[in-house]
């Protein structure tokens, strides 16, 4: 197609051939009829949808979200019975959908690390058996992977009366693990923390404790940019622990309240029970997303150039100080966008909860609430902006990490 | 040697020494496990932990794998032959459920040889685009091979097949006619001429429906690991095409149309597969006509491949952003037109580029197409959850039926990424 885009050679006037032909009105058509194209699209899927929606007696409207949703959630972490609203019902779900994203992403970082790093060990038989582990699960469905980790957690654990020790008067089967732990066959038992009058004082001393620590570490830097000295890093702990342990000591707030076997002679008291299917939702997505993760990190390290180590260690920097200033601000640069994205990942793969029976948003929101309400089209949208936002947040955050640690060239 | 040194050093030697043996006390399978097992102390541990572990794992595994049943009728009757407290799995289900696991449990049995054969002919058609060396003779199966496909396993008249690849071919004629003078006169001058052969081509086909027909079969009976070969292959084979588009258009300068391709990729890359799932499944016939009866494999496909060609345009933008800028100015001083340039010179480095990532994203979809057991389709997890572990006789018999699900992807995953990777190494020895 010759295209005329010389502006002298022609005369001034507009043709209406030049909007095909002239480069300068081409991208303007174009974009023209793309929008056309689009509109139209949009307009015709929604005239389908509103004429089903008329000959299915249906209305597009929020209003279920208000009626009660009619059943039981088996992990609720703020008050919920089967008489509280579908939006509650939707909240619960959100909040274990972020949980076991929560948990998953730092077992799964520490998963990944650990597999990461031996895989690059020098020692053969360790190397071989993390790739072993990262191969076997980079290469097998998550789902396969949540369904086989489902039954082993499902079928795992003892009756809760193998614990009991009736008042004192049974030696009981199994022990409890430091008297706090035990796994059953109906979750896991944990003490749980009380929160005591006064609680808000301790978690304020956590806070100014964090804040502490990261100004000593501020201040740490601007001396040794400033003089050249460098000040000793243990204060950090000191600053990061005290106001916390001291305000818990003075106020004593916080307590815990340990699983009981003594009082009941049916089931463990009191504590907190872990369910089993967020350990097995909660395990499967960590060494899953581990195995993604090992690679990234193995990556990430291997990116960094054997010269690098050399030109520090000749520069007479210690062992310690050539990984913290040299390896790892380059390895991080590398490693931390892949491990942002396996982040993503993890909490998308976390809808797959539905299949071990775990109550996240997909499986309150986009099932049960789903198929008691008939509403399809709300729930699947409301279902898709949650996670919408969710991705949002997360690659905004990688975005402006992007930005802080991009080489700044010229 | 030079003749100006030859009276002043007493001996030159002329030819090389033969490579040496290294010296003994370096070589063998001792100093191997030193240097590589028990080099410190620390490592010591590592190995002799490692080898617990190897040892607890082959310990619980082997006896299972080697003492199981494969031959009986249910878990009952496996365990009565196994015996008391044997460590033996019981893998006389895989034998029996066998074809329900590889086809579903309503694809007719006397049609099994045609996606079995429909798969053969996958690896004839896929060998010249996977590897270079293969005759290039063959890319005659891969053109042929869809309608082939769409033949043997869906079965019908041979007409359906004959006039989709007639009105392609057509429509690729016309294209080459006229590209020259345009691509978008091209491009959809041919179009058109492909919608006009499938359109008579429906009236032949519906006047003899039954020319060298094979039974058809309706897209519910497929199941097992045949559909998720199918949702595989199909869907990744269409998010191509659909991918470079949206590539390009998220590239482009014009921003109407960077904006639309930027709003679809992000929105499909921030939700979960499972949603777009529950979208095929409960929410997409809202959008259709009214009266429109698509089956759900079609609308689980259109959903899958919306999915996966948000994925590979990803990719190929990488690929596209990674070309030396010097290409694009170097096309364009040519005289070369937007169309011209992409497809003559960026394209063909971008997409080189860009197959690792694509194989990556090959191999996640193909695990994803599990998911569509959650919308109650029978796939080989589907199969398993619902009526094998269901039934009366094979309840309680999980290991050996994930284990054997979790084998089959696993062969099939690994062979590609191994396949991958040694493409990155053929394509690493040219310089980019």
């Amino acid at each position: 197609m010759a295209s005329i885009s010389d502006p002298q050679s022609q005369q001034d006037s507009f043709r209406l051939s030049m909007l095909l032909n002239d480069t300068r009105y081409r991208g303007l058509t174009f974009q023209f009829i793309a929008l056309i194209l689009i509109i139209f699209v949009m307009a015709y899927l929604g005239m389908n949808l509103v004429s089903n929606l008329a000959t299915a007696g249906l209305t597009f409207s929020y209003d279920f979200l208000g009626d009660p949703a009619g059943y039981d959630i088996n992990q609720a972490l703020i008050s919920y019975t089967s008489q509280s609203t579908h939006l509650r019902a939707a909240f619960v779900g959100v909040i274990n959908t972020l949980l076991v994203a929560l948990f998953g992403c730092i077992t799964a970082t520490i998963i990944g690390v650990t597999a990461g790093v031996l895989r690059l060990s020098k020692n053969w038989l360790v190397a071989k058996l993390m790739a072993v582990y990262v191969e076997a699960f980079r290469n097998v469905p998550v789902l396969i992977w949540i369904l086989i980790i489902g039954t082993i957690v499902t079928i795992s654990g003892a009756n809760p009366r193998a614990f009991l020790t009736r008042g004192g008067s049974v030696e009981p089967e199994s022990e409890m693990l430091f008297g706090a732990f035990a796994f059953t066959n109906r979750g896991f038992y944990s003490p749980a923390v009380n929160f005591g009058p006064g609680w808000i004082i301790v978690l304020l001393a956590l806070i100014a404790g964090i804040v502490g620590a990261f100004l000593w570490r501020r201040h740490m830097r601007k001396t040794l940019y400033a003089s050249g000295k460098l000040l000793p890093g243990w204060p950090t702990w000191i600053i990061l622990i005290a106001p916390v342990v001291i305000a818990q000591l003075v106020l004593g707030s916080l307590s815990l309240s340990m699983p009981d076997v003594e009082s009941n002679n049916f089931n463990i008291q009191g504590g907190t029970v872990i369910g089993k299917p967020f350990i097995a939702l909660w395990l499967a997505l960590s060494v899953y997303t581990g195995a993604f993760i090992a690679e990234n990190v193995r990556a990430g390290i291997m990116a960094v150039s054997k010269g690098q180590t050399e030109a520090a260690a000749a520069l007479g920097l210690r062992p310690r100080r050539v990984m913290n200033l040299v390896i790892l601000p380059q390895a991080l640069r590398v490693i931390i966008p892949p491990l942002i994205s396996q982040y993503l990942n993890l909490t998308k793969n976390s809808s797959l909860a539905i299949a071990v029976g775990y109550a996240d948003i997909t499986a309150t929101l986009g099932g049960i609430t789903l198929n008691q309400t008939g509403k399809a089209l709300e729930c699947v949208l409301l279902l898709m902006l949650f996670y919408l936002v969710i991705s949002l947040a997360i690659s905004a955050i990688m975005n402006v990490y992007n930005a802080s640690v991009a080489l700044k060239e010229r | 040697m030079s003749d100006t040194h030859a009276e002043s050093v007493a001996y030159v030697r002329e030819t090389f020494v033969g490579e040496q043996p290294p010296p003994a006390q370096e070589t063998g399978a001792l100093i191997w496990l030193r240097k590589n097992l028990f080099s410190n102390w620390f490592y010591s541990i590592l190995t002799l932990l490692a080898l617990y572990v190897i040892y607890v794992l082959l310990s619980g595994f082997l006896p299972w794998l080697l003492g199981g049943v494969w031959e009986a009728s249910s878990i009952r009757e496996c365990r009565e032959i196994a015996g008391e407290g044997a460590a033996g799995g019981c893998f006389a289900v895989l034998s029996e459920r066998w074809n329900q696991l590889l086809f579903g449990f309503s694809y007719p049995s006397e049609a099994y040889w045609r996606p079995t054969l429909a798969l053969v002919l996958l690896a004839v058609a896929a060998a010249p685009v996977l590897f270079p060396k293969v005759p290039r003779a063959l890319l005659i199966v891969t053109l042929i091979y869809p309608f082939a496909a769409y033949y043997l396993i869906w079965g019908g008249t041979i007409l359906i097949a004959v006039m989709a690849l007639l009105g392609v071919i057509v429509g690729y004629i016309v294209y080459s006619r006229l590209v020259d003078r345009g691509f978008a006169l091209g491009f959809f001058a041919g179009v058109a001429a492909a919608i006009i052969v499938w359109q008579i081509g429906g009236f032949i086909t519906a006047a003899a429906p039954n020319v060298l027909a094979l039974t058809e079969i309706q897209s519910r009976d497929m199941g097992g690991f045949m559909l998720n070969l199918i949702l595989g292959v199909v869907c990744v084979s269409l998010s191509l095409p659909i991918g470079i588009v949206l590539a390009l258009g998220r590239q482009s300068s014009l921003p109407i149309i960077k904006w639309i391709c930027v709003v679809f990729i992000e929105f499909i890359r921030g939700v979960p597969l499972i949603t777009l799932l529950f979208v095929a499944n409960v929410v997409l016939a809202y959008f259709l006509p009214p009266g429109t009866n698509f089956d759900l494999i079609l609308r689980v496909i259109i959903m899958i491949t919306m999915f996966a060609s948000a994925y590979i345009a990803e990719v190929i933008r990488g690929g596209l952003a990674a070309l030396p800028r010097g290409q694009y100015e170097g096309a364009e001083s040519l005289g070369l037109d937007y169309a011209q340039s992409m497809r003559l010179i960026i394209l063909p480095q971008a997409l080189k580029i860009s197959i690792p990532g694509i194989v990556n994203v090959a191999v996640g979809l193909f695990k994803d197409t599990t998911l569509v057991s959650i919308i109650s389709m029978f796939d080989l997890v589907g199969m398993i959850r619902g009526p094998i572990l269901a039934s009366q006789d094979w309840n309680g018999v999980y290991w050996e039926l994930y284990g054997f699900a979790a084998f089959l992807f696993f062969i099939v995953c690994y062979g590609i990424s191994q396949y991958s990777q040694w493409l990155e190494r053929q394509l690493a020895t040219d310089h980019r």
